[in-house]
């Protein structure tokens, strides 16, 4: 685990703001260009399998330990609601949801399970300026809430609207999302909760290369049953998990006008709009530091340093 | 013919997961009457699975099975490798389908049968693939408790039943 102590933190984050300050589109504090892992795991996904009955939902309420959910987990009505014009989302109670879609045309619905896509290249993690994420070896993309500020940017960066964030601790406010179960099963070769309970297969769980070229190869063989696409091969740089339809990807609620390369340039432009934010912080933090650290003497900081770890 | 019948009793032996209750194994159209299907009895109920009824009512065992007693292979795939005229020694669903092919092991040094078949379905989706697959067509059952009687484990899993959200926590999710 690499983590960073308050003081190294605040440090890079001054020269980041004071870098964003002089040259936005010079972003020094992100994480540069990050190549992926090559033999990390991934999911495939096959939305034609799926039958939504929200049995991964319930998998993954019970493997994460959140909270009960408002209605049970094999009620079908949650499909009709709609908030803010939107199907269901991930939140923070919620790290994976199933959505229900009629694509034109289909004489059936198709149902789609949305959680992380724990990008190649993620978004979020190039976003965050505590380096709170984290992508693993395994492919699993998790963070650290000890870390986490809960500023929220990461919220804004990926593109999938995956990070949820818990309103409901206000001392203590972070991001929660889907950590592809990398605790408690990934770091064992294990496949996640929602993955092994489906009833369908609807997810396959193996390496994402070896993945890759069965997604492929069911297209290959069953071309008048599957888009020739598989969404997420490519999409922002590539995500571990990646989907394979029936219908065209936009009318199963997906975002079809995402680039090919990894998101960070969009970061990048969102951030330099708001270059204010970024250069008032070190600031914010300079100064809740030092409230945090009066009365004590100079060059004493080691009160952090039990959980927080200096180094790689 | 008795190897097949032979074949269904070593996989019963060895993974418990499949019971044949009934079986007339010595005519030329082998198959058991029912089968007891157990493999997700933590949160639902086993199936007695009315296999005699299904073989009336497809009347080609190939519907369901890849390998059969009675017809060579049909896919264009399998008759690639396996010789479509042979019969095969291999019929039950659990003796080609693995209940766990995701264990680390298989992953990193794959067994051969997953070398050719790298996208073999685990035996739960193989059933439910199968089943569910077949019933959207003639209309059959699809939905999960039209097989499954669920358990006291599954109510408690599913957050339903007894186990279900009481009416105050209906508002709150935000
Ligand atoms: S889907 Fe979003 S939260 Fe998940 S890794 Fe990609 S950018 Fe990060
Ligand atoms: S991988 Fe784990 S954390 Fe992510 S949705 Fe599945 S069960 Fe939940
Ligand atoms: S458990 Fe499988 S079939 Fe059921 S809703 Fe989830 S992905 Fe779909």
């Amino acid at each position: 685990m690499s983590k960073i102590s308050r003081r190294k933190f605040l440090a890079g984050s001054v020269a980041g703001g004071a870098a964003v300050m002089m040259t936005p589109a010079q972003k020094s504090f992100a994480a540069g260009s990050f190549e992926g892992f090559p033999e990390g795991m991934g999911v495939l996904v096959d939305l034609t399998r799926c039958v939504g009955c929200r049995t991964c939902e319930a998998a993954c309420n019970l493997e994460q330990k959140l909270p009960a959910p408002a209605l049970p987990f094999d009620d079908t009505s949650v499909f009709d609601e709609i908030k803010h014009g939107q199907k269901r989302r991930t939140t923070d109670k919620a790290y994976t949801i199933v959505n229900r879609y009629e694509p034109k045309g289909a004489d059936e619905p198709l149902y789609r399970k949305i959680q992380c896509n724990h990008c190649n290249e993620p978004a979020c993690l190039t976003s965050c300026f505590v380096n709170a994420y984290k992508k693993t070896p395994e492919g699993a993309v998790i963070y650290n809430s000890k870390v986490c500020v809960g500023c929220r940017n990461c919220m804004i960066a990926c593109p999938f609207h995956i990070p949820a964030y818990t309103y409901h601790s206000a001392i203590n406010p972070v991001i929660k999302k889907c950590i592809f179960c990398y605790d408690t099963r990934l770091k064992e070769g294990k496949p996640p909760a929602c993955v092994e309970s489906c009833p369908q297969q609807v997810m396959t769980f193996g390496k994402r290369k070896d993945l890759m070229k069965i997604a492929h190869e069911r297209i290959k063989k069953n071309p008048g049953k599957y888009v020739d696409h598989v969404y997420g091969e490519h999409e922002v740089g590539g995500t571990g998990w990646f989907y394979l339809s029936s219908a065209p990807f936009e009318e199963a609620g997906f975002d079809t006008s995402l680039p090919k390369e990894p998101i960070i340039n969009n970061v990048k432009d969102f951030l330099a709009i708001v270059p204010m934010v970024l250069t008032i912080w070190p600031a914010l933090f300079t100064g809740f530091h030092l409230l945090a650290t009066k009365g004590k003497s100079h060059g004493h900081g080691d009160d952090h340093s039990h959980d927080e770890q200096e180094g790689h | 013919m008795v190897n097949a019948g032979k074949q269904l009793m070593t996989g019963l032996g060895v993974l418990l997961l499949i019971s044949i209750l009934a079986m007339s194994c010595y005519a030329m159209d082998v198959f058991p009457d029912e089968v007891e299907i157990d493999v997700l009895e933590n949160l639902y109920e086993g199936v007695a699975f009315d296999h005699a009824m299904h073989v009336d009512a497809t009347e080609n065992c190939s519907v369901c099975h890849h390998h059969t007693t009675g017809t060579g292979v049909e896919s264009e795939y399998c008759a690639k490798c396996h010789d479509g005229e042979k019969e095969m020694d291999s019929v039950s669903c659990q003796n080609c389908h693995s209940a766990d092919p995701v264990s680390a092991e298989n992953l990193h040094n794959p067994k051969p049968d997953y070398i050719y078949h790298d996208d073999k379905p685990n035996l739960k989706a193989a059933y439910h693939l199968n089943c569910i697959g077949c019933h959207k067509e003639v209309d059959g059952p699809t939905g999960c408790e039209d097989c499954h009687a669920k358990t006291e484990a599954g109510d408690k899993f599913y957050h339903s039943g007894e186990f279900a959200p009481k009416e105050s926590a209906k508002g709150s999710g935000h």
